[in-house]
């Protein structure tokens, strides 16, 4: 099945429009995935609903830009139970579709779920065969009416999510986090990234950028992510989508350095200072 | 139990409460109170003896002793934690304790080729309410050690300023420049001791025969030796610039630069942080204290017409009463008070 998009996008400029024109076929969707949940998953055979209180596999911050070709999103691969890190090779950022990356944090389990969902709204799409596809301003509108509305039902999936995509020229980059709230911006960050990274983000995004100044500019953030939050791990993959298409590349390392002269010799002048 | 420690002195302990007994003359037997003879009926159920004999102790002198002893004793050390129960209680039974003035904070310092350069912003607040909107953290400890202070502004201001007192005698005693580790030292143990409570995060900096040192005290009472470092709720805004961008052997110019930017930096992506930015640059033999070094944040609509009256209200009666001066104030030449 080959889903060719043309120029129809007319109407669908707005976004909001074709979104609510689909909307026979999405509402369906949404109240099978209800009614699988009550029945199956994630709750006991008593009537009274089991709540996610508290997440178990967790991954850390996702960074995301807006650069010159389209969107630029770093996250690094680790997934940890706790304190321990338990998993090195997780993968947290997955395409959606043809025209849109997904980047998660929070709960693993919960991420795997959204994949589940976004796979059944992208096949939906696809069935109806008419040369359109969901650029990424509806999967993002997707993302949040779900998770404000289980976060409605106190039984959020606790995540932060990051979405970007490129869709007929037109660059978007939004977030959505595991109570709903959503916003589309030129740099967004998740968890400890909005500590960290969000500061050197604010001095530093401008306009266009190149791919290797934003590649630059994500390794900073990840760097200091990597030095600072106690969850993070030193194997990250990056991922571009442009117009013509989405890579995610290898998992890869950072260089850190260790060998300021104070760490060296904490001490110096008076020994046992230090603790 | 009774135990005779000296010929005039009892020691007496009971079941139910401890007793000291001082020795007494006869003399004092007539200005003894009704109380003594409820201890005695008290102490004749272990059945003790009173000597009535001329020769030894005459009779006794009580005094009923509770769990700390303020009597002349050397009093308990440590700190008593009485009144943190009581806090815990009245918090559980609902009472909500008076919110104290934080700071919430971007503090930082660096050490650069020739010393240290402490940075800090300005606000300080109180839950939601910026109480004081250019206050001072950088706090004088010694003429060459300066102290920024983040967390519970009483406690940060009362334990610099009584270090700095212990430093100045200190000083005195030795006669000789003081050493940032003694700070260090003094602040530390002041900290431990309280356990916590005093709620004071530092960044202590400074330069001394020794040289340049950089130190962060954290309330509970552990230290850091590090070339840069940040406290407060800022604290990761800043060390977000600090990690990307330090390097060492930086110019002055270039620390002062990047101190300033690490502020910004907490000022606006903080919200428990805000207004200017101060600066204090120690090196050996000099400092520089840059109080609002930046102020990035001026008031931008100032009316020009200043405050007048609006047309409509009426001047019904004008009458100016002048001051009258009652004292006259007199400046007395002399030291004021060092820093």
């Amino acid at each position: 099945m080959v889903v060719e998009s043309h120029e129809t996008d007319g109407e669908f400029a707005g976004g909001g429009l074709g979104h609510t024109s689909r909307s026979p076929i999405v509402t369906p969707v949404f109240t099978d995935m209800v009614s699988s949940q009550t029945e199956s998953g994630l709750l006991s055979s008593e009537g009274e609903s089991q709540r996610t209180q508290y997440p178990y596999v967790t991954g850390t911050s996702v960074i995301g830009i807006k650069y010159k070709d389209g969107i630029l999103m770093a996250a690094d691969m680790g997934g940890s139970y706790g304190s321990t890190i338990r998993y090195k090779s997780v993968e947290r950022l997955k395409q959606v579709g043809k025209h849109s990356l997904l980047g998660a944090s929070g709960e693993i389990s919960d991420f795997q779920e959204i994949l589940r969902y976004l796979d059944e709204l992208i096949l939906h799409d696809n069935m109806w065969d008419d040369g359109n596809s969901l650029g990424p301003k509806e999967v993002h509108n997707y993302l949040t009416r779900m998770m404000y509305n289980r976060r409605n039902k106190f039984d959020p999936l606790w995540n932060s999510l990051v979405l970007g995509g490129v869709k007929n020229g037109h660059k978007y980059l939004g977030s959505v986090s595991m109570i709903g709230v959503h916003f589309e911006d030129n740099h967004v960050a998740t968890g400890f990234g909005n500590h960290l990274a969000r500061p050197i983000l604010r001095e530093e995004w401008k306009e266009d950028l190149s791919f290797e100044e934003g590649v630059k500019l994500l390794e900073k953030c990840m760097r200091n992510l990597l030095y600072r939050d106690r969850s993070a791990v030193n194997k990250l993959q990056i991922a571009k989508i442009t117009e013509d298409g989405l890579t995610i590349s290898q998992p890869y390392s950072l260089k850190t350095f260790w060998n300021f002269g104070a760490f060296q010799n904490p001490t110096v002048g008076a020994e046992g200072s230090c603790c | 139990m009774m135990k005779l420690l000296t010929s005039q002195t009892w020691v007496l302990a009971s079941k139910r409460c401890r007793f000291l007994l001082l020795s007494s003359s006869p003399r004092q037997l007539r200005y003894l109170p009704l109380l003594i003879r409820f201890l005695l009926a008290d102490l004749l159920q272990i059945g003790h003896s009173v000597n009535n004999r001329s020769c030894t102790c005459k009779f006794i002198t009580f005094t009923y002793l509770k769990m700390p002893s303020d009597t002349m004793d050397v009093p308990k050390t440590g700190f008593s934690f009485d009144l943190c129960r009581r806090n815990d209680m009245l918090a559980k039974k609902g009472l909500k304790s008076p919110s104290y003035l934080k700071t919430g904070t971007t503090i930082v310092g660096l050490i650069f080729e020739n010393g240290v350069i402490l940075g800090a912003d300005t606000r300080a607040t109180e839950g939601p309410i910026v109480a004081d909107k250019n206050c001072e953290k950088i706090h004088y400890m010694a003429p060459n050690i300066y102290c920024c202070g983040a967390g519970t502004a009483a406690d940060t201001e009362a334990v610099t300023d009584n270090i700095s007192s212990q430093l100045k005698l200190h000083r005195y005693h030795t006669g000789r420049e003081s050493r940032v580790v003694t700070a260090l030292t003094l602040l530390k143990s002041h900290l431990f001791r309280y356990q916590g409570h005093v709620s004071a995060a530092l960044v202590l900096g400074g330069v001394d025969v020794t040289g340049p040192h950089l130190h962060t005290i954290y309330p509970h009472g552990s230290t850091d030796t590090l070339p840069y470092a940040t406290m407060g709720s800022g604290s990761l805004a800043a060390m977000a610039i600090f990690e990307s961008e330090y390097r060492e052997g930086l110019t002055r110019d270039e620390g002062v630069n990047l101190v300033t930017k690490a502020i910004c930096s907490g000022i606006f992506n903080d919200l428990g942080s805000g207004s200017n930015v101060d600066v204090c640059v120690i090196e050996k033999g000099k400092k520089e204290y840059l109080r609002n070094h930046l102020t990035p944040n001026p008031r931008t609509y100032v009316s020009s017409r200043g405050y007048t009256f609006s047309k409509k209200a009426e001047v019904l009666l004008t009458k100016i009463t002048p001051q009258k001066e009652l004292v006259e104030v007199v400046e007395v030449g002399g030291d004021a008070m060092e820093e």
